[in-house]
């Protein structure tokens, strides 16, 4: 889903808010509301076991974008975790409204019902040379698009297979499970020279890959030429 | 009555929605006694950066345990019972003289809790999420941490289950300290990855 929340890269934003070593965090749940987003989550998934933590990722991503950008980090998890528990029939909105005792806005609906995962392909190597495959999904997934359809190597095979994010992300119980690849992509090659000189690790499913065949890479895009500086200083 | 075009502008605090959905849910009796308060003390408490100095500083005096980090990450933190949601599959970074490692999640959040313990502000911003990734020199310089021009900065978004932390290279002139000195110096930005530790 190529929504607000896919955000590695997005420019615009000023300096994080943070000097190292400042002790801010020792305060883990600065109002005394916060730790109800996590908690209720769990609550959900682990204890009446509604939906997965995907899910709750997927649900988040479909916050309204407006208010995505002017909401908290854990009032984002309370609105998600609300929204599921009305999708899955836990609650009604009606029980919601009244508790709150006006709207309670919840997370707009799906844009698509999830897909599979590729199976029975033979899986990658360390040090293998693999692209991103170049597709575009509505729905969750967890490859950052920014990767899309870039090369990078294989770092790492995890040892444990995972459900398939775009399956269980939309409910799907029987996702098939897959191990996940820690891909490393130079920042220059994601973003050209408006990057800083480095490395990119980024940890994806099998699914999300091709191999690229040792005999030749695809050509490389056509260079585009900067603008004429025909403005006077 | 007309449709209205403009989405519906909600004037409720983050904190009466939370209450609130807590409210509809102890009313059909579906929170459990205790449950809340228990989840609260595992996240804010059980789960901290003090965990991560421990596994360093351990590393850093014990070759035999650094190199169980290095290849299994799980097991070396599991030998602590450092693991549980958001920290099943875990991964150690290593620094060298070339190579400084920083962590984020730039889609959302993840963090290895019981590591790390939660994730601060600044790290679930917009800002991090969006810059790290690309700009990762330039956001370690305005954090703080200047790095000498031969040292290549790598970013690992945690974009699936690897739940990372790094281990940085053990500072100059800390060798008469013992593993509880070195805890000190293993910050939660160290294990992250935005600072160095440093000796006071």
């Amino acid at each position: 889903m190529d929504g607000f929340h896919d955000l590695g890269g997005f420019q615009g934003f000023g300096k994080v808010p943070h000097t190292i070593n400042s002790l801010d965090y020792q305060k883990v749940f600065k109002e005394d509301w916060e730790h109800l987003g996590y908690c209720l989550l769990f609550l959900g998934a682990a204890h009446l076991q509604k939906f997965s933590i995907d899910e709750v990722r997927h649900a988040v991503e479909r916050i309204d974008v407006r208010q995505h950008v002017g909401t908290r980090y854990y009032e984002r998890y309370v609105i998600a975790v609300a929204t599921l528990l009305v999708e899955t029939g836990v609650l009604t909105q009606q029980e919601l409204d009244e508790a709150l005792g006006s709207p309670f806005k919840l997370a707009n609906p799906a844009h698509s019902p999830g897909r599979a995962a590729l199976a029975g392909r033979a899986p990658f190597e360390v040090g293998d040379r693999v692209v991103v495959r170049g597709e575009y999904f509505s729905g969750h997934i967890r490859c950052p698009a920014y990767v899309r359809g870039k090369q990078g190597v294989v770092l790492h095979r995890t040892t444990e297979k995972w459900p398939f994010p775009d399956a269980i992300g939309h409910g799907d119980a029987t996702a098939e499970h897959q191990p996940t690849y820690h891909v490393q992509f130079s920042a220059r090659d994601l973003w050209g020279s408006a990057a800083d000189d480095g490395l990119v690790v980024v940890d994806l499913f099998e699914s999300y890959l091709d191999k690229v065949p040792a005999d030749g890479t695809a050509a490389a895009p056509a260079e585009r030429r900067p603008a004429a500086q025909t403005v006077a200083a | 009555m007309p449709h209205d075009a403009h989405p519906t502008v909600d004037t409720t605090t983050p904190a009466q929605r939370a209450f609130a959905l807590e409210a509809a849910l102890k009313k059909k009796h579906l929170i459990p006694e205790g449950y809340i308060e228990g989840f609260k003390d595992l996240l804010g408490r059980q789960f901290s950066p003090a965990n991560g100095a421990q596994v360093v500083a351990r590393a850093w005096t014990d070759p035999a345990y650094r190199e169980l980090l290095l290849r299994d990450g799980t097991a070396a933190c599991a030998e602590y019972g450092f693991t549980g949601p958001q920290g099943e599959y875990i991964v150690a970074i290593e620094d060298t003289p070339t190579v400084k490692n920083v962590i984020v999640c730039s889609l959302c959040s993840c963090t290895n809790w019981p590591v790390l313990g939660l994730p601060p502000e600044w790290y679930k911003g917009f800002e991090y999420r969006a810059r790290l990734v690309r700009e990762g020199r330039t956001v370690l310089r305005e954090l703080g941490t200047e790095l000498p021009d031969n040292v290549t900065v790598r970013v690992w978004d945690t974009s699936a289950e690897t739940r990372y932390l790094v281990l940085p290279m053990r500072p100059a002139g800390t060798g008469h300290m013992d593993e509880a000195q070195l805890r000190q110096l293993v910050t939660k930005d160290v294990l992250i990855g935005v600072a160095l530790p440093r000796v006071a």
